[in-house]
């Protein structure tokens, strides 16, 4: 079983079939994974479409699977794997982090406390937050 | 936190939330205790893989963000009132002298200052930047800042699984390909090995420090009457 990780989600991808640095996917767990939808202008995300690159297209796309992997490259974001290539990372980019400051909108997140209870950021809108980090260590 | 729970208390009836964020790889229940001792009615949070740092584009703790009613950021990451004052520490001992310990007593007070006069005064208080000031105190991340980030989530997660080897390895790619990061330099040690008290200040962590020469470990936050000096002799 192959293990894909993003920011926030660790995703169980009974489909996958690694090869190398390509990570082929149904597009069913691709979606599922990384909330991107094979159509057939492309691979979706809410309104953006990455068309699949002519010349090369069976590298993105073959008999209805995905390499995510070469699409996370697309979109110059970081993607890495274990050696096995049981356990995979797509990470976010840094154009993807900078617009996101820059919009100075804060980026919503949801982590647990000590009780496992998840929060988000956003159910605290209405309130002045300050949000503070600290550490054990 | 001890600190935080009494400001909250001072504060408790204006629209102000606490969110305080546990940078910790190992886990909640390595958080527990110091949650306990302070035991606040505000928000704590675990971030084993350190989202928040990731999203906000911080490098060390303690650092904070201020966000309005509207989820507007109106202060970007910087750092708690925490002073490099403490750079003067005896090492043996842990004893600071008085005039450092004084400066860094002065800044965290600074601090904890303009933070309460935001929870009662918000947009009015001078401490809360407009967009134009807000967006010039940004620091955006390279390129190279989110491929470690990405290291450190896989890292942490092989290690989770009991591949340490394989864990550290990423942990290390993360740890050089983010120099600037003091959080991924430090929790890869603490995974690697629990230091005296918990602590990750080994010989490692202080050549780390002292090769900052004059350089800052944290940032003075731009804040009125904040001291800049840097409150110790550096190394030569």
């Amino acid at each position: 079983m192959t293990t894909i990780l993003t920011e926030s989600n660790a995703y169980k991808a009974e489909s996958a079939k690694p090869v190398g640095d390509a990570l082929w996917l149904s597009a069913e767990d691709c979606a599922a994974a990384s909330g991107w939808t094979l159509k057939p202008e492309g691979l979706c995300k809410d309104d953006i479409c990455l068309p699949i690159p002519k010349d090369q297209s069976s590298n993105f796309v073959s008999d209805g699977s995905v390499n995510l992997a070469a699409f996370w490259q697309l979109m110059d974001r970081p993607v890495l794997h274990d050696e096995q290539g049981s356990t995979w990372m797509l990470g976010a980019g840094h154009q993807d982090r900078s617009k996101s400051l820059e919009s100075l909108q804060a980026p919503d997140f949801s982590l647990p406390d000590l009780d496992g209870e998840m929060h988000a950021l956003s159910d605290f809108r209405g309130k002045r937050v300050f949000l503070t980090t600290w550490s054990s260590w | 936190m001890p600190v935080w729970q009494a400001l909250y208390e001072e504060v408790e009836d204006q629209d102000f939330m606490i969110v305080a964020v546990a940078e910790e790889s190992r886990g909640a229940e390595t958080a527990r205790e110091f949650i306990a001792e302070a035991s606040p009615s505000y928000v704590c949070l675990i971030d084993e893989h350190h989202l928040v740092a990731d999203l906000f584009n911080m490098v060390n703790v303690p650092n904070s963000v201020w966000i309005d009613e509207h989820g507007k950021i109106v202060r970007p990451s910087e750092t708690t009132g925490s002073h490099d004052a403490w750079r003067a520490m005896n090492r043996e001992d842990m004893s600071m002298p008085d005039e450092s310990a004084a400066i860094a007593d002065k800044a965290q007070k600074t601090y904890m200052g303009a933070v309460k006069d935001w929870a009662i005064n918000g947009a009015q208080s001078r401490h809360a930047f407009d967009e134009t000031a807000a967006k010039a105190h940004l620091k955006l991340p390279s390129k190279e800042t989110a491929l470690a980030h990405a290291n450190f989530r896989l890292g942490v997660y092989l290690r989770q699984l009991g591949n340490e080897s394989e864990g550290d390895t990423f942990l290390k790619t993360a740890t050089e390909l983010h120099p600037d990061s003091w959080n991924m330099f430090r929790q890869a040690m603490n995974l690697r090995e629990l230091g005296p008290m918990g602590l990750a200040a080994d010989e490692d962590f202080f050549e780390r420090v002292d090769n900052l020469g004059a350089g800052r470990y944290y940032p003075p936050p731009d804040i009125e009457g904040f001291p800049t000096a840097l409150g110790f002799e550096p190394p030569k």
